[in-house]
């Protein structure tokens, strides 16, 4: 058994985490927080000459032509440093909706763009108030143009193309979906930003004005095609949070061993050690499952599924623990702006609602267990 | 990333597997299979007998205690060929029970301290199941802090007299050897003043009485000493190392590597899908869904951090700490999933028969159970002192006993 990361692999996992804490460090990710910037630019170029950006885009493509386990290491070291940049959206979402759907044409114009660091995309899925559901898509297509609204789109307001998913039929079935490719600096769209609990990754409302689109997938196919996108989105982000989770756990492990209170190092006393220890148990076992998820994703297994929800379960929970008790073992000081312990808890909370809630998962879970146990 | 054995590991699997195939006692397969807390029972036979002559079978072709070396009647096995082992024996695995505390914890004690000579003669058979080891450390007053035990022994000529008490002792009434630790000196510090030896169970003066648990049953004893005369040949490390010794048992404790963990999660599943509620399946119950899935995903993680551990050791390096939130994720979630089973009950989940309403009373009988779950092995809490401490880099608790003599200890709290 080799249920563990290559050394080839970790060695980029050392290799991203320096370069991320050379040019991301807190600082860094405080102009974004401040509203100074809507994402840091440098630390995008950055990364698309480090071939981060398209690690898991195949080489014809403009690509590294690495995977999909190359790509979870740079995840977890994104998360780690709370990139404020458009990663989760370009990469895990516009960029793999593009490689499961995409025509060779469209694969031609957009990857290489992502890749290098031109383009930055996303997708418009959701429309207020719910949850991934054919039901909740109205905005419709026809005869080649989209007319409705988006809302929230993550870094809708900086994105350069979308992969929108629009209403084709009124059957009630999941093949009234079709997914659509636009150029968001052509005419038709209107982009407003909105605030958020996270200022270091935008969200936008995009309105939809017979606006041109070019089909991404077959008529129908959109929402199979969703799900798969959602699936592997869902493993990704799994491994931002871990990355997150484990560097709220050293922040909160670090103040205790600093601070001291009642004459004595606060970390020896019970009450703090047992919350970290059941920071340390979460954080375990989302990696644990986000490793299955990743193996599941590499090898394009027939378990990605249900290995993808429970990636996406067991990573949200223990980032929100995380971040909430590193909040909790700095006492008043972790709740001043002036410390990171926010960014983490922003960030936790923001990307436990990004692909839908922590519910929607579970639901999708116990079906997808459901459906194991009947096959 | 693969789940694949090395060719190694597949030759030796395939061994293993055929050996077993043409070995193992199949009459008791089915029994063995059903989930059990707890104790194994089997229905017509004595477990004791039954694993005795597996044992034995095992370790006339070497499969015994495999990763101990063969002059000791192991295999001289590797971590990993220990693990696949363990995989492969499967569900009798559970007819080692009676063993698991000798292999585990008092062979590795006398294999580290035992002269030569005790330990070629008694590490065979404890190995071939001919004779059982039991652990003499808990006492009522020295749980957590086992190292605030109160038994005595005394030096007497070439003897030590022992007086006192244990408790906890799995297997004391069918064991032949048991492993003492008593306090040799009252007037050191608590840690100073242990020493380690080994007996005969069937010594004059050693009583063993079965403890009736919270849940009814009867699993564990007390065992009593007096005036028990013990050969200080059957010390283990010198008069006032006990403390050491016992380290290097502890650290022994039965790697749950390979070991799954029961955590009822495949029994809670089951059970949901099949029970029917006011408005249909409970399993279609949003509520029930938001539980089950988070149950779900704690025992999957617990599976994946063991195959982590496995390719650790097949890659011949140590495992990482992960394995260390086991016991604590499991004991947690078998109360929760119990009292949860019995929620969804209703007024009928207060019946602990053998209705078919209940499901048997399988839940009933876990809660019952399961505080024992969070307590045996170590505490919910000396876990989490445990992560904090030797993952985390946490500092260890002020002590403010740490250099008082024992006997200047108070003994009461009020």
């Amino acid at each position: 058994m080799n249920f563990d990361f290559s050394d080839d692999q970790k060695q980029l996992r050392d290799q991203a985490r320096k370069f991320l804490a050379e040019k991301c460090s807190p600082k860094a990710v405080r102009v974004v927080l401040d509203g100074k910037a809507p994402y840091d630019k440098e630390l995008w170029k950055g990364l698309a000459e480090m071939g981060f950006l398209g690690v898991a885009i195949p080489e014809e493509f403009g690509g590294a032509g690495a995977g999909h386990l190359e790509l979870c290491v740079i995840a977890e070291e994104m998360g780690r440093a709370n990139a404020p940049v458009p990663f989760s959206s370009t990469v895990y979402l516009a960029a793999e909706a593009l490689l499961i759907a995409g025509s060779d044409a469209q694969k031609k114009k957009w990857l290489p763009a992502i890749a290098s660091g031109e383009a930055i995309g996303t997708l418009a899925l959701f429309e207020g108030k719910g949850n991934p559901s054919p039901k909740n898509v109205k905005l419709t297509a026809a005869n080649g143009a989209l007319n409705g609204v988006k809302k929230p789109v993550a870094d809708g307001a900086i994105a350069d193309f979308a992969v929108v998913a629009a209403r084709t039929g009124s059957s009630g079935r999941d093949s009234d979906i079709s997914l659509f490719l636009v150029d968001l600096k052509a005419a038709g769209t209107e982009v407003k930003s909105l605030t958020n609990l996270d200022p270091t990754r935008g969200q936008a409302e995009i309105t939809f004005k017979d606006c041109k689109a070019e089909p991404l997938g077959g008529a129908g196919e959109g929402w199979s095609i969703l799900t798969e996108v959602l699936d592997r989105a869902a493993v990704l982000c799994a491994f931002e949070q871990v990355g997150g989770a484990d560097r709220a756990l050293e922040m909160g492990r670090d103040y205790a061993l600093d601070r001291i209170a009642f004459g004595r190092q606060i970390g020896s006393f019970q009450a703090i050690k047992h919350m970290l220890a059941d920071m340390y148990v979460s954080a375990t076992l989302a990696r644990s499952n986000s490793y299955y998820g990743a193996w599941a994703l590499s090898t394009n297994a027939a378990e990605l599924p249900e290995a993808a929800a429970a990636a996406r379960i067991s990573a949200t929970q223990a980032f929100q623990h995380c971040a909430k008790n590193n909040i909790q073992v700095h006492g008043g000081m972790g709740f001043t702006w002036e410390f990171d312990c926010h960014m983490y808890y922003r960030r936790a909370n923001a990307m436990a609602l990004g692909l839908g809630s922590l519910t929607y998962w579970e639901d999708q879970l116990i079906d997808r267990m459901r459906k194991k146990n009947a096959a | 990333m693969n789940f694949d054995d090395t060719p190694q590991e597949a030759a030796f699997r395939e061994t293993a597997r055929k050996w077993i195939a043409a070995n193992a006692p199949r009459e008791f397969e089915q029994e063995l299979s059903k989930s059990s807390l707890g104790r194994i029972r089997l229905a017509k036979h004595d477990m004791v007998e039954v694993g005795k002559t597996w044992q034995k079978k095992k370790f006339e072709d070497n499969w015994a205690c495999l990763h101990w070396p063969r002059d000791y009647g192991g295999r001289g096995a590797t971590p990993i060929e220990r693990v696949i082992w363990q995989q492969e024996e499967g569900v009798y695995g559970k007819l080692t029970q009676p063993f698991q505390i000798g292999e585990g914890m008092c062979g590795p004690t006398v294999m580290a301290w035992g002269s030569e000579d005790a330990k070629r003669r008694y590490l065979p058979k404890l190995a071939s199941g001919e004779e059982i080891w039991c652990q003499l450390f808990s006492e009522p007053s020295a749980g957590s802090d086992v190292a605030g035990l109160r038994t005595r022994a005394e030096k007497q000529g070439d003897n030590w007299i022992v007086n006192g008490q244990k408790i906890w002792t799995s297997g004391a009434h069918y064991s032949d050897y048991g492993l003492l630790i008593a306090r040799t000196d009252p007037n050191v510090p608590k840690h100073k003043g242990l020493t380690m030896f080994f007996l005969e169970m069937k010594s004059p003066g050693v009583e063993v009485r079965p403890i009736k648990q919270a849940n009814g049953m009867q699993e564990f004893n007390e065992v009593y000493f007096t005036d028990v005369v013990i050969p200080d040949s059957q010390r283990l490390g010198a008069v006032g190392e006990g403390w050491s010794v016992s380290l290097t048992t502890l650290m022994n404790e039965r790697m749950s590597i390979g070991a799954r963990l029961a955590t009822g999660v495949p029994e809670m599943f089951e059970f949901c899908s099949n029970l029917m509620l006011e408005d249909g399946l409970a399993i279609d119950d949003p509520a029930v869904r938001s539980k089950l899935a988070s149950w779900a995903v704690k025992s999957s993680g617990l599976k994946y951090t063991s195959y982590r551990a496995i390719s650790a050791l097949s890659k011949g390096e140590r495992p990482g700490p992960e394995n260390s939130i086991g016991k604590l994720v499991s004991g947690m979630m078998l109360q929760d999933i119990a009292t949860y089973a019995m929620d969804l009950q209703g007024a009928a989940g207060v019946l602990t028969g053998s209705d078919e309403e209940t499901v048997q009373g399988q839940f009933q009988q876990m809660l019952l159970s399961s505080p024992s779950m969070r307590i045996a092995g170590g505490t919910d809490e000396i876990l989490r002192n445990i992560i904090a401490e030797r993952v985390l880099g946490l500092p260890g608790d002020i002590r403010v006993d740490k250099d008082v003599p024992y006997n200047k200890i108070p003994t009461k709290g009020r």
